[in-house]
């Protein structure tokens, strides 16, 4: 396999792996907001369902992105396609 | 006093800006002291900030087209996220989004979920790849990377349809703003609104829209961040209201089972004297109220909605790099965070002030001859945004008979909780600087495409420079005052258009842009029938729902999205498959494209 296949497999999976937890987070719960809401996980004292939809969703997005960044730097870095600073 | 170049002075330029702006707010709490009117008050607010976008957008003036179409590819990474922000946060994220979390709860908070997620999606699917691509306008990826003129067509049609049913509610929001703040007839304030747009974006394009957008992200999160915390601690709800009212979410729930809310019913009779717009409070505060499917599908359709709106992709078009652009899209999303995770926050002290009898706010269960008399109670019922009625005769105020409109939890507030008008002049500015950093970005989105991709590329491929940007700059002009005039006829609400807008696009857009990256086999038969098909499909089901009609699988006409995706990806993927495999050069494109650094797939000037 060339050293670009190898580098477009790599990008996939970290796909794969950032639209399933994306899934759980956006989707997945969602199903189960009525139990989530009965639940004793209570952050800062919200209802889980609650809390979800006003922060915890929100800021797992935020944090995910900047790790999918820096997953994928780390990829292309491997495999010299960095980009020059200077660029 | 900023020596070197504009780009390495920015934190400066604009801590500078942030400063002044704070000192200008200040400046206004002190002459409310010293006894200016109210109105006086809000004039100054939103005149001045205008008048600074509107020299913003005159000194970024260009007579270059990669500085009018994507800021030079020059804009760091935080800024653009700013700009990004801007861009995104509408009059109705500002205005409106608390409101619908205060009436609706639960069900509502389905847009905050795919408002955010759809970010995911913008990162990991396209922004970093369209970056890479080099292309001024969505519809010059769709053009370029399946060929032909059809697929550039079919692009530029769907790109107009959702960013057109979107910029009339914008062009709405501001005109509403400025109708209030200035205190001038809605019919003429859309113009004035729409004047200030233009000059915001006709000299410079995308650079005066970007640095635009930047000073107007700092106006609207100050505006929408200082009265949630001025208002939670006074009244004692927390220092920092986002981790700190729970307490306060628990005491809504009481109250709610103690006033009966659900269990008294207001006579259809009652109902049609309240005046058309406003609401009462019927849904719980915090309870998951609607079905697991009708969250889900509308925060589905929000989220691929947002990865195929052209006036958001392009902003990832500005980055300097392919690796700026992907965190670029990080920095967008916490700015936007910033603001959306406070507007439940607003929503709940809102609720708490006008409920609680322990509140020296709390009007529930006084009197309703007291209530009248309440001064912000008089100016908000002028303005159409509140009323009471003694359905049940018996003198006191109770939940079910407590009116209010959408608007009012953000713009009533601060005024109800007690705060000093400068704060309400403040929101103003506020929601002036969302709903016209919105319509910048929208009506640029579509002058572009038309001037790039339909004048340019198909029409007239030879026209020199200037002649492309003055043609560029007539659309502009052509396509905000259509914009206005439809604005101007009212016939929507603001808040449905922009969901329209988002089911539009991911019907036409979605499947075509994700799949010209990550499927090497899609080709341009394929793409032409997956636009044109998911279009047609979803705004038939839209019409369909309208007339009517029963609709299937629960879907809505707020999610007919899903509808038209699905076709568009079925049809997509069929005539691809039936049609000839793209030639190679195409296919070298694509694995061009999935690799970050180089060249541009497009060159510099195109």
């Amino acid at each position: 396999m060339s050293k670009q296949q190898q580098h477009w497999e790599k990008t996939r999976g970290l796909l794969f792996v950032t639209l399933a937890i994306w899934f759980v987070f956006s989707i997945g719960i969602f199903f189960f907001g009525a139990e989530m809401q009965e639940s004793n996980i209570r952050p800062f004292g919200y209802p889980l369902t609650y809390w979800f939809t006003c922060q915890g969703s929100l800021g797992i997005f935020v944090i995910l992105i900047f790790w999918f960044a820096g997953r994928q730097e780390k990829i292309d870095e491997e495999f010299g396609y960095s980009e020059k600073e200077d660029d | 006093m900023f020596k070197g170049k504009f780009i390495d002075n920015l934190p400066k330029i604009y801590g500078t800006y942030t400063g002044g702006f704070l000192v200008f707010i200040i400046l206004m709490a002190i002459a409310e002291q010293a006894g200016m009117s109210a109105k006086l008050i809000g004039i100054f607010f939103v005149a001045f900030t205008v008048l600074i976008y509107a020299l913003i957008g005159y000194l970024s003036r260009t007579l270059q087209v990669d500085a009018y179409y994507v800021a030079g590819r020059q804009v760091p990474t935080v800024f653009n996220g700013m700009a990004t922000a801007a861009d995104w946060m509408s009059g109705a994220s500002f205005v409106a989004m608390a409101g619908g979390i205060y009436f609706k709860g639960y069900g509502y908070m389905a847009l905050l979920v795919g408002w955010t997620g759809g970010y995911v999606l913008v990162a990991s699917l396209l922004a970093p790849y369209l970056r890479k691509f080099g292309c001024y306008t969505v519809p010059d990826f769709i053009g370029t990377r399946y060929g032909g003129n059809a697929a550039r067509l079919c692009a530029v049609l769907v790109l107009t349809v959702a960013s057109f049913t979107y910029v009339t509610a914008q062009i709405n929001a501001t005109g509403t703003i400025a109708s209030v703040a200035l205190d001038i007839p809605f019919g003429i304030a859309v113009y004035v609104g729409l004047a200030s747009i233009l000059m915001c974006s006709m000299l410079g394009g995308m650079r005066a829209v970007t640095w635009t957008q930047v000073a107007q992200y700092i106006v609207l999160i100050i505006a929408y961040l200082l009265p949630v915390f001025w208002i939670s601690n006074k009244l004692g709800a927390g220092v920092f209201p986002h981790f700190m009212l729970a307490d306060e979410v628990a005491r809504i729930a009481e109250l709610e089972s103690q006033f009966g809310l659900g269990t008294v019913k207001n006579s259809a009779a009652d109902l049609a004297t309240v005046p058309k717009g406003l609401a009462g409070i019927t849904k719980a505060h915090s309870d998951v109220n609607t079905t697991p499917w009708k969250f889900i599908s509308l925060a589905v359709c929000m989220m691929a909605g947002t990865a195929s709106l052209p006036h958001v992709m392009m902003r990832y078009f500005t980055t300097p790099s392919v690796k700026s652009a992907r965190r670029s899209v990080g920095w967008s999303l916490f700015f936007i965070f910033l603001l959306y995770s406070s507007a439940p926050m607003l929503a709940t002290l809102s609720k708490l002030s006008l409920m609680d009898p322990n509140l020296a706010t709390g009007i529930i269960g006084k009197s309703i001859a007291d209530v009248q008399a309440l001064d912000w109670y008089q100016n908000w019922n002028q303005a159409n945004l509140m009323f009471v009625s003694d359905f049940n005769g018996n003198g006191t105020l109770e939940l079910n008979e407590f009116f209010m409109g959408g608007k009012a939890v953000v713009l009533a507030t601060p005024e109800i909780a007690g705060l000093p008008y400068v704060i309400s002049g403040l929101v103003a500015a506020g929601g002036m600087a969302a709903a016209m950093s919105t319509a910048d970005g929208l009506v640029l989105a579509i002058a572009n495409a038309l001037s790039h991709d339909l004048y340019y590329k198909i029409i007239d491929p030879k026209a020199e420079t200037a002649k492309r940007l003055i043609v560029a700059r007539v659309l502009l002009v052509l396509i905000g005052f259509a914009g206005a005039t439809i604005a101007a006829l009212e016939i929507q609400g603001i808040l449905g258009s922009v969901i329209w807008a988002f089911d539009f696009a991911m019907s036409g857009l979605f499947f075509p842009l994700v799949l010209g990256v990550w499927w090497k086999r899609a080709n341009a038969q394929g793409a032409v029938a997956g636009m044109l098909l998911g279009l047609a499909s979803g705004t038939a089901y839209l019409i369909w729902v309208r007339t009517g009609g029963a609709g299937f699988w629960g879907v809505t006409q707020l999610t007919f999205g899903i509808v038209g995706s699905l076709v568009s990806l079925v049809s997509m993927v069929v005539v691809s498959l039936m049609t000839k495999a793209p030639d190679a050069a195409t296919q070298r494109m694509v694995d061009e494209v999935r690799v970050p650094s180089g060249k541009t797939v497009l060159g510099k000037q195109h």
